[in-house]
């Protein structure tokens, strides 16, 4: 898929967030981008999906939460890690998932994704779960849905990707407790990581003492300065002292020829090693959302490694998923407790 | 809310429920129970309950927002606690206990919890308060004391410490 061909924020609207995130009690309807959203929201999302962790140890692995509701993953684009989560999630709330797998191409967008949507729903499907290569697509749908159906973005374009920030902050949090005194540095291509957005608006909300980004300047967004972090431009300096490494994917499939001069340079410079990460906090932990190019964003031995909570981010994404499900899916009750 | 029960001594109730409970587990001839609370008030009568009676096996907690049958009318619970069951429940004897049994769904829903988590041997359920107002064939097996209320009417538990029953103005 060449990303030439999809160039961000063009096909949709410019995403705005709360006011159609959020129903007129304030509760969760939609879950598109942290942007916007409270602290009181982020941490209610997180205490939620500590409870559902402990579902995972059942001999049932399920609730009966989500029974009879059924729920569409629609991936335009790509994904297994992130597909999965959502799969196994909406399982263990017993709800019925299908799974769609829809090549997207660059002239049926817009109407084409609203005639899916309209089939969906004609079928009685209660939530959507999107990825999409074009930034702003789960917000569209969002604007378009009934108002009984939840959307959660599952990774728009270059926009956001929510529900993996907001399992990085409770792996974060179920690590090191609390966010006041945190140093977060985030390694890597910025510029085309919705994850990084995603991320970097978690953190500075939840009230983290520093969020930094570590990456060479061609990775780097124009509108950095305006997201709340420090800049540096190398390990040395931008490790020190830190609690927290976020290491990004190199995204290749985003990315022209000319942003970087090969992997193997990449790697010398900005590339974790063990000796790099002594820079860091001794009880720092080492985070990367997937799937990793070992050798390039890191080397195996940290991957491996101590301080690394890589495999619990995945085992924290599937009850993270679990809460914003659940929560999205309540926004709509209008009866009264018996 | 607001009216405190004082006329009640819920330390003196939840003492005279032990020593049911004891002698309806030797009648039972069940030696080593598994006692549950159900979140919030069921767990702290539990937990008086379990030093009242010494019990080995450490106490598990269960809340039961996940397996309420009433998430598409009020939705989700966001004050949800984890569920802790410390031992396997497959072939206990478990004593599980909450504070007011008055529809009978939380004691549903709890069933229904306690059974995710394997087979148990024998369920007895142990209450504060029995009030009137059942909507589903269950009943306590102890039982601290029982109110006569009219639907209007609610009943909590406050606590945890000192643990009073509040009634509304009605």
């Amino acid at each position: 898929m060449s990303s030439s061909k999809h160039p961000a924020s063009t096909s949709f609207k410019a995403p705005d967030s709360s006011s159609l995130q959020l129903n007129d009690q304030g509760k969760l309807r939609h879950f598109l981008t942290t942007d916007g959203l409270s602290k009181q929201v982020l941490t209610e999302i997180m205490d939620v999906a500590e409870s559902f962790s402990g579902v995972a140890e059942q001999a049932v692995k399920k609730v009966p939460l989500l029974r009879g509701k059924t729920i569409a993953n629609l991936f335009f684009e790509n994904s297994t890690r992130t597909r999965t989560t959502f799969d196994l999630a909406a399982k263990r709330l017993s709800a019925d998932v299908i799974n769609l797998n829809i090549a997207t191409s660059a002239t049926t967008k817009g109407e084409s994704i609203l005639d899916t949507i309209r089939n969906l729903e004609a079928m009685q499907v209660d939530m959507f779960i999107v990825r999409h290569a074009d930034s702003g697509a789960a917000h569209f749908i969002a604007r378009h849905v009934a108002p009984h159906i939840s959307v959660i973005n599952a990774g728009d374009g270059r926009h956001a990707h929510p529900t993996q920030a907001m399992l990085d902050m409770f792996t974060i949090r179920r690590v090191k407790k609390d966010f006041k005194r945190l140093k977060v540095a985030i390694i890597g291509d910025i510029l085309h990581s919705r994850v990084a957005r995603s991320q970097i608006h978690a953190l500075n909300t939840l009230g983290v003492k520093e969020v930094r980004v570590i990456a060479p300047k061609t990775l780097l967004p124009s509108d950095t300065n305006s997201l709340g972090v420090h800049v540096y431009g190398d390990l040395k300096t931008g490790l020190n002292d830190v609690d927290v490494v976020i290491m990004l994917r190199l995204q290749r499939e985003r990315m022209g020829a000319a942003l970087l001069p090969s992997e193997h340079e990449y790697f010398e410079c900005f590339g974790l090693t063990e000796e790099r990460l002594s820079y860091a906090k001794p009880e720092v932990c080492v985070m990367h959302p997937g799937p990793i190019n070992r050798g390039v964003e890191m080397d195996a031995a940290v991957a491996d490694g101590p301080n690394s909570v890589i495999l619990q981010q995945v085992t924290n994404g599937i009850a993270t998923r679990m809460a914003v499900m659940a929560l999205t899916m309540g926004h709509y009750a209008t009866g009264k407790s018996s | 809310m607001g009216k405190t029960l004082t006329s009640v001594d819920i330390d003196a109730t939840i003492k005279a429920m032990g020593v049911d409970l004891a002698g309806l587990l030797v009648q039972r001839e069940i030696t080593e129970p598994l006692m549950i609370g159900v979140h919030t008030g069921g767990l702290w009568v539990a937990q008086k309950l379990h030093q009242a009676l010494g019990l080995t096996k450490p106490l598990g907690e269960i809340d039961i927002s996940f397996y309420r049958d009433d998430f598409t009318r009020i939705g989700l619970n966001p004050q949800v606690k984890p569920s802790q069951v410390p031992v396997s429940i497959e072939g206990e004897d478990i004593v599980l206990v909450d504070d007011v049994l008055y529809t009978g769904r939380t004691v549903r829903a709890a069933l229904n919890e306690i059974f995710d988590y394997g087979r148990p041997n024998s369920v007895t359920l142990v209450v504060l308060v029995d009030r009137s107002g059942r909507e589903l064939p269950l009943q306590a097996d102890v039982i601290g004391l029982k109110l006569d209320l009219s639907p209007q009417k609610q009943v909590k538990l406050t606590g945890p410490a000192p643990l009073a029953l509040e009634t509304n103005r009605n």
